[in-house]
């Protein structure tokens, strides 16, 4: 996947876990807990879709790594550029 | 072999199953009656539908607000804000002797009314609001959270008539314990109630359980009905599996029950003794009048009243007779304001709930049962209208259920509407892999319930992740 791949995919979960927020406006340098109100819970679920959908593993000590969605997609590029987007 | 099996498909049990069935788990929600939602349910009786529980969903929050309860637990269950359909209060009071306050889904109106009618403790008041515990504190670490909430409120409010009035509808709405309330749970009732409001779908309590079983089969998780556990067979500290009551021996990984803390300790092969003791003492009954009006036409536009007749507010088994008259709260459903093309529902409906001792209304004969039941909901009505308009020769049909409709419905001990006084936060038991969720884990009411239902899953058995 490219890095605009992986950030569709991000947008893509984003939307599952808020399906009534608008994300067309998301700041891509802010954090999401700022912009969407994304409490632990909410970051344990991008995690656990991120499982769910592609089998990547996102150990607990990285979670900090994905405050912000250039920071989520920076984090991911080493473990999903050998991903085929479907 | 289940990944989970879940005890119980009232909304702790049915939101914790579409967790879990949403990551892939293998999942079977058990449920003893017939029918889905535990205490918050619903029936159908001479061509009417009726609620069991459900007065009003709490924790109201607008569309669009992204903090509390309410969008926390639709984002962890991947549902719409439109899902729930929930239409807001008209307003809600408390009614005394002599004085009222009435409240609804801006909390400054509750604020103003106190103003109004005890000037001297506004101020009060505010540090009452200053001292809550965020919901964040609640998984009762925190120290304040086991303290006496009266203790607490006589520390900010000097006049004990405000102290009863602000009481008297979270102990109604949340409180196992007689007589007091643990401030922890305290905090979640005032802020599910004054601070956040109520609301319910035109549908009631069945479109979001609909939605709920909707989602949960949705995703591949299994239901099975009239299908009570009779025993969690448990060897070395571990479950392995539940066996039905009709013989049927399910295997699973792990327990997930919404039956109650001593209800499922007595279902684990390896107790002999559970202590019944510790069972809640507090049930209801409510008397539901169908009238052929809508009670605005009589003049009562409340959602929901709570009344009680004297300056203290007796939160307790009744100590004789079958029921407890003196307070009780008044609900009706036509007070909402329902979206212009849903309507107004087609009957008026006043359901009025009282104080009810589990143990008289067992022990009553059959026939005895169901005289009460017209006796009681006589008392009840005549005490009610003392704070309200006689709504009684507009009344077409009723029904009344009781400790025992409770108890059928919830399998709790007593009929204990709210389960134990001491709440299990953490959601263990002696058994490693058994974890409790519902009432008896800690919050109650139905936003209450389902957050019990997703952050037990999240804990216990989402994670570690196999």
């Amino acid at each position: 996947m490219t890095n605009d791949e992986i950030r569709e995919e991000i947008i893509d979960i984003l939307e599952d876990i808020a399906p009534d927020e608008d994300l067309g406006d998301l700041d891509d340098e802010k954090s999401f807990r700022d912009q969407l109100e994304l409490d632990s819970m909410d970051f344990l679920d991008i995690v656990m879709e991120l499982r769910k959908r592609h089998r990547v593993q996102v150990p607990e000590e990285d979670y900090p790594q994905l405050a912000s969605m250039a920071s989520t997609v920076a984090y991911l590029e080493p473990k999903m550029r050998d991903i085929v987007k479907n | 072999m289940y990944d989970t099996i879940i005890i119980g498909a009232g909304m702790s049990g049915l939101a914790a199953g579409i967790r879990l069935a949403h990551f892939d788990q293998r999942v079977c929600i058990l449920e003893r009656h017939y029918t889905i939602g535990g205490l918050n349910s619903f029936y159908r009786m001479n061509g009417r539908d009726y609620d069991v529980g459900l007065h009003a969903m709490t924790n109201f929050s607008r569309k669009g607000t992204k903090t509390g309860p309410l969008p926390k637990l639709l984002r962890q269950l991947r549902l719409r804000w439109d899902d729930f359909q929930l239409a807001e209060q008209l307003g809600s009071e408390i009614r005394f002797p002599g004085v009222s306050l009435q409240f609804g889904n801006d909390a400054e109106l509750l604020r103003s009314e106190i103003a109004e009618h005890f000037p001297d403790q506004v101020d009060g008041y505010d540090r009452v609001v200053g001292r809550l515990l965020d919901y964040d504190d609640l998984d009762g670490d925190n120290p304040d959270f086991l303290r006496s909430s009266r203790e607490v409120l006589a520390e900010c409010i000097s006049e004990p008539l405000l102290v009863e009035m602000l009481l008297c509808p979270l102990m109604w709405y949340g409180n196992a314990r007689q007589n007091d309330m643990d401030f922890g749970q305290f905090c979640i009732m005032f802020r599910a109630c004054y601070l956040e409001g109520f609301a319910r779908p035109f549908k009631g309590v069945r479109l979001i359980l609909k939605n709920l079983v909707r989602k949960f089969r949705g995703l591949g998780g299994e239901l099975k009905l009239r299908s009570g556990v009779s025993r969690i067979h448990v060897e070395d500290g571990h479950a392995t599996g539940v066996v039905l009551d009709d013989g049927t021996e399910l295997e699973g990984r792990r327990i997930l029950s919404s039956a109650g803390a001593i209800e499922t300790l007595r279902l684990c092969d390896d107790i002999t003794e559970a202590e019944v003791a510790k069972a809640g003492q507090l049930s209801f009954i409510e008397s539901i009048s169908i009238l052929d009006k809508q009670p605005q036409q009589l003049g009562f536009d409340r959602t929901i009243l709570f009344y009680n007749d004297s300056e203290r507010f007796h939160w307790q088994r009744p100590e004789t007779g079958l029921c407890d008259v003196r307070t009780g709260v008044v609900c009706s459903p036509n007070n909402y304001a329902y979206a212009p093309d849903e309507g107004s529902l087609p009957d008026g409906i006043i359901r009025i709930t009282t104080l009810a001792d589990h143990d008289r209304w067992c022990a009553l004969s059959d026939k005895a049962y169901r005289a009460e039941k017209v006796v009681q909901q006589d008392a009840a009505i005549e005490s009610a209208i003392r704070f309200m308009p006689d709504f009684r020769r507009h009344v077409i049909d009723a029904d009344v259920f009781t400790p025992k409709t409770i108890r059928r419905f919830t399998w709790h001990d007593n009929g204990a509407v709210y389960g134990a006084p001491e709440k299990q936060l953490d959601g263990t038991t002696h058994v490693d892999n058994l974890y409790l969720c519902g009432t008896d884990q800690g919050f109650v009411g139905i936003v209450g319930a389902i957050v019990s239902g997703i952050s037990m899953a999240n804990r216990y058995c989402l994670r570690p992740m196999e």
